[in-house]
């Protein structure tokens, strides 16, 4: 039986919404890990929820990745168990270097919760089997710090790496400034890291996994997760 | 009685008699922490001394009502073992002093009055009036409010799912911020205040006290004058990652058995949790100030029982479970403090290195709290205006158009996407539709909520301004397909000292009254905030409804938007083309005049139960209130939310402008698909209904009208907001 485990810090507050997501793709819940455990049960997947873990008071992610498991889920991460950072999740993974780059406040300087298109730049992934390379993807965003930046020699190692994941677009999948809804940088949603077991995003796939919510397109993503592991 | 000489210059907001009761209860004169205790929790904020006579004359009861007013919320039974936990909590003053915080620390005191009875918070709302939008102050308060809000809600977590913003000049003074909360909670785990038994400890959790926010309350109970701005130190700074953690181990905590009652540490903080605890539970109250837990070192008894710092929190446990509390707090590294015991003396005893700071019994503190019948004068009626009377538009589409994309009737997009409206993953009606619609965990059942008030209209009428706001808020619940359950109230008005204000509110309280009778949806729950004005000016009277409805299957609820071409198009309710307090008439027909629309409570209540029966029979499509603006903003709003038009062909036997944007009440539009079968069941519930037109195109044709395109009624009605935010003139 594949397991997940998703990391709680005092301050998260998607967690229990990737919990639901996780659940019903994998059939099973996952293990709720809380951030002061030195140690982190053996499991296929680790699951970094969003929320403002700290009250993102330094700065967002920041305290988190000091946190003990954080060391123990870099572990994992370097042993190919897949990681998954949402919101959040994936200003954690920068903040202690899983992921390269930073997000920065949105170029708005307002918080946003919308519904956002996005590009799936790479479906050969186990995070995005479930798409198409291309495929335009319609999942909510909301966030205050989610403006993507990385140097010019990092953004050039993403892009010769395929290592994009998604892009904001326009509905028809054409990237521009006016589908940027934060200022991220080359419209950056969400990258992976250079093996491709870790993938960081800002939108959030679980709250669009329920047809009742308006949406599933955040289903496959974690269909995709349950098969890969199981297989 | 007292020799006056001996009065203290500073009586703390309170009379001369107020004070005479002070030395009457204690047989002394009053030592300054006593002073400070007796001025807070007789203030017009803690006391509800000036409406606490007309509050009572509201229907609080229900089968379907646990815990009516009188508890930190109001509590009912949703079915399946579980609750509502709601309440709307005014946060004006404050605000308009210092916005973010102000209403930052709003949201998260009515989360906490939600979450110190058992619940978990599953849903914000709010109901925000701004000054006028040229005002220079305005866009300033607007951001520093809205950020506030997000600021506060987002961070906990819980989502902000809708509310109603409204720009008038009669607010340039003073700001309102109404927060309402709703939370969910097992029947059989619900928490009260009542501190019954002695010797148990008193246990202080959360945050540490610091010198903020003292004599919030008392600040709250005053006008405004020039100098309003010096009153920031009285407003408190909120923490929400800190809420958050005490949320969570509030709530760990509650699912044992450790405690008795649990208060949390609102406007008068430290005084009025354990006065109310101890006065519930008809015990007395020890505290050793020395124990409390400070920001800063140097603090006196004063300013720790008047602090209202935030995410603090007041229990009494069972005897022996304090280690165990203690382990949950320490996991989430907050505050937790033996403080003191309840005895049976019925005093509220408060010892500060080695002294007695304080010593008052607690009875008379609470029931001589001053109540009363203030003087009033009812509001002279205003003559019905008719629709001839009114200028009609050069142009009905134009004057649409001009509606659609006005500050008041405008897409509140801008305002509602800095709240994450989904986070909980439960939203399942988002802001802009006519309630908001939040899925109950794990089952089914959701619960829809909306704010609602139209201040124009209580001006005009008390009476009929209250009623209205009942019915808007029952309709726009109804209109998802819910059934209402139970209201929340928010009393806002300038100073009741004055016989016309006064007036204001006792016609507003009956009206609402009757319409809640009427309805079955009783007041479970309310906040009432009196003095906003500012140099003898009031604000409009602003009595906000919060409503709360159940819907047993979301699969059921319809939303707003037009859906499918083809469809009918159907008024249900008549159309008499009422013009007067309209916004057509304000806005483009020289200003508010005349009588406001009438509620006929019976009609409201067959309309609204005809139409849900429509919709959970599946019969309807898509449903929209008929509100401000009458019915061609409402199809409007339809259209834009769809992205489909529609050719509304019914001949107006009427002034076209009076059809078009009257606001007569108790009407619906909706859509449906089998036109014969649903004019047979309005007549078999003796409805009223219109057929008008048809969905379909890209434009909104109304009849003779120009057509316009739903592009350009949609990009209208996108504009103003983020414009207005974005540019800097006054």
């Amino acid at each position: 039986m594949s397991t997940a485990a998703v990391i709680v810090f005092p301050g998260s507050n998607c967690d229990r919404d990737m919990a639901v997501a996780l659940e019903a793709a994998f059939g099973h819940a996952p293990q709720m890990v809380w951030h002061g455990n030195r140690a982190l049960p053996k499991v296929d997947l680790v699951a970094v929820p969003g929320g403002f873990s700290y009250g993102d008071y330094l700065r967002s992610g920041a305290m988190a990745a000091n946190s003990p498991i954080m060391r123990e889920v870099a572990a994992a991460a370097s042993r190919g168990t897949p990681v998954l950072g949402i919101c959040n999740g994936f200003q954690v993974l920068t903040e202690c270097g899983l992921l390269p780059g930073v997000l920065m406040r949105n170029a708005s300087l307002k918080f946003i919760c919308r519904d956002v298109d996005l590009r799936v730049e790479r479906a050969d992934s186990i995070f995005t089997s479930g798409y198409t390379a291309g495929q335009v993807i319609r999942v909510p965003m909301a966030h205050h710090d989610g403006n993507y930046f990385a140097d010019p020699d990092t953004l050039k190692a993403l892009e010769d790496g395929d290592r994009v994941a998604f892009r904001y677009c326009a509905p028809d999948g054409t990237i521009s400034d006016l589908a940027n809804p934060n200022g991220s940088i080359a419209n950056i949603a969400g990258i992976f890291n250079e093996a491709g077991n870790v993938l960081g995003m800002m939108p959030h796939p679980e709250r669009l996994a329920d047809p009742l919510l308006g949406g599933t397109d955040g289903l496959p993503m974690f269909q995709a997760l349950a098969e890969a592991i199981a297989a | 009685m007292s020799d006056t000489a001996e009065r203290p210059e500073d009586l703390m907001g309170l009379s001369d008699e107020e004070y005479d009761t002070i030395l009457n209860i204690l047989g002394r004169t009053p030592k300054l922490t006593e002073l400070g205790i007796f001025s807070v929790m007789w203030s017009e904020h803690c006391s509800y001394k000036s409406s606490k006579f007309w509050l009572k004359t509201l229907p609080t009861e229900g089968p379907q009502v646990i815990q009516g007013p009188g508890e930190n919320a109001g509590v009912i039974d949703i079915g399946d073992g579980l609750a509502a936990i709601f309440k709307i909590e005014s946060h004006n003053h404050p605000s308009f002093i210092e916005p973010y915080q102000g209403a930052a620390t709003g949201v998260g005191g009515i989360m906490r009055d939600v979450f110190t009875m058992g619940a978990r918070p599953v849903a914000n709302m709010n109901a925000l009036r701004f000054g006028a939008p040229e005002h220079p102050k305005t866009r300033h308060l607007m951001d520093g409010v809205v950020s506030g809000i997000g600021g506060y809600g987002n961070c906990m977590g819980v989502p902000t799912v809708g509310g109603e913003v409204n720009f008038d000049p009669a607010y340039n003074g003073n700001i309102l911020v109404n927060a309402m909360t709703v939370g969910i909670a097992s029947t059989d785990k619900i928490f009260y205040s009542a501190a019954a038994g002695v010797g148990l400890p008193v246990v202080y959790v959360g945050a540490k006290t610091g010198s903020d926010g003292i004599h919030g309350a008392t600040m709250a109970s005053a006008a405004f004058d020039d100098d309003s701005a010096e009153k920031r130190p009285t407003v408190q700074v909120g923490d929400p990652f800190t809420e958050k953690l005490l949320l969570e181990a509030c709530l760990e905590l509650m699912a044992t058995d450790a405690i008795i009652a649990i208060q949390d540490m609102g406007a008068a903080g430290l005084t009025s949790s354990s006065v109310e605890m101890a006065d519930k539970g008809k015990v007395g109250i020890t505290l050793n100030l020395d124990h409390v837990p400070k920001r800063e070192t140097a603090m006196t008894p004063y300013e720790m029982m008047l602090s209202e710092s935030q995410e603090r929190m007041l229990m009494v446990l069972k005897p022996g479970r304090e280690d165990e509390a203690r382990a949950i707090f320490d996991k989430w590294e907050l505050d937790l403090a033996v403080i003191g015991k309840t005895n049976d003396s019925q005093r509220l005893v408060l010892e500060w290195q080695g002294e007695t700071a304080a010593d008052i019994p607690v009875p008379p503190l609470v029931a001589a709290a001053p109540e009363y019948e203030r003087p009033w004068i009812a509001t002279p009626p205003r003559a019905v205006i008719c629709a001839a009377e009114v200028a009609a538009p050069v142009d009905i589409a134009e004057a649409l158009l001009a509606l659609v994309g006005s500050p008041d009737l405008c897409s509140r997009r801008w305002v509602w996407e800095q709240y994450d409206h989904m986070v909980m993953a439960d939203t399942v009606g988002r802001p802009g539709g006519d309630a908001a619609l939040v899925r109950v965990h794990g089952t089914k059942k959701a619960l829809a909520i909306s704010t609602d008030c139209t201040p124009r209209y209580v001006l005009a009428n008390p009476v009929e301004g209250g009623k209205q706001a009942v019915a808007e808020a029952w309709r726009n619940v109804t209109a998802v397909g819910a059934t209402p359950l139970a209201m929340t109230n928010n009393l806002n008005f300038g100073n009741p000292e004055r016989p016309e204000i006064m007036g204001q509110l006792v016609g507003a309280v009956q009206g609402m009254g009757a319409a809640c009778l009427a309805l079955e949806a009783p007041i479970v729950s309310g906040n009432v905030s009196l003095y906003n004005e500012t140099n003898g000016e009031a604000i409009l009277p602003t009595p906000v409804i919060g409503c709360v409805g159940l819907i047993d299957d979301l699969t059921n609820a319809v939303g707003s938007a037009f859906i499918n071409e083809g469809e009918a198009v159907f008024i249900v309710g008549e159309t008499a083309g009422w013009l007067g307090c309209s916004i057509y008439q304000r806005d483009q027909a020289g200003g508010t005049a005349g009588a406001p629309p009438p509620v006929d409570l019976e009609i409201e209540r067959r309309h609204g139960d005809f139409v849900r029966a429509a919709i959970l029979d599946g019969r309807v499509t898509a449903c929209h209130d008929v509100s401000d603006g009458g019915l061609a903003v409402a199809l409007a709003e339809m259209a834009i939310a769809g992205g489909i038009g529609a050719e509304i062909t019914a001949t107006p036997d009427m002034p076209a402008h009076a059809w078009a944007f009257g606001e007569d009440q108790s009407r619906y539009i909706v859509t449906c698909t089998d036109t014969n079968a649903f004019i047979t069941a309005a007549t078999e519930a003796e409805v009223h209904v219109t057929h008008i037109g048809t969905v379909g195109g890209a434009a909104l044709t109304l009849f003779e009208a120009e057509p316009i395109s739903v592009a350009a009624l949609s990009e209208a009605h996108l504009r103003w907001l983020p414009a207005y935010m974005a540019s800097r003139e006054a």
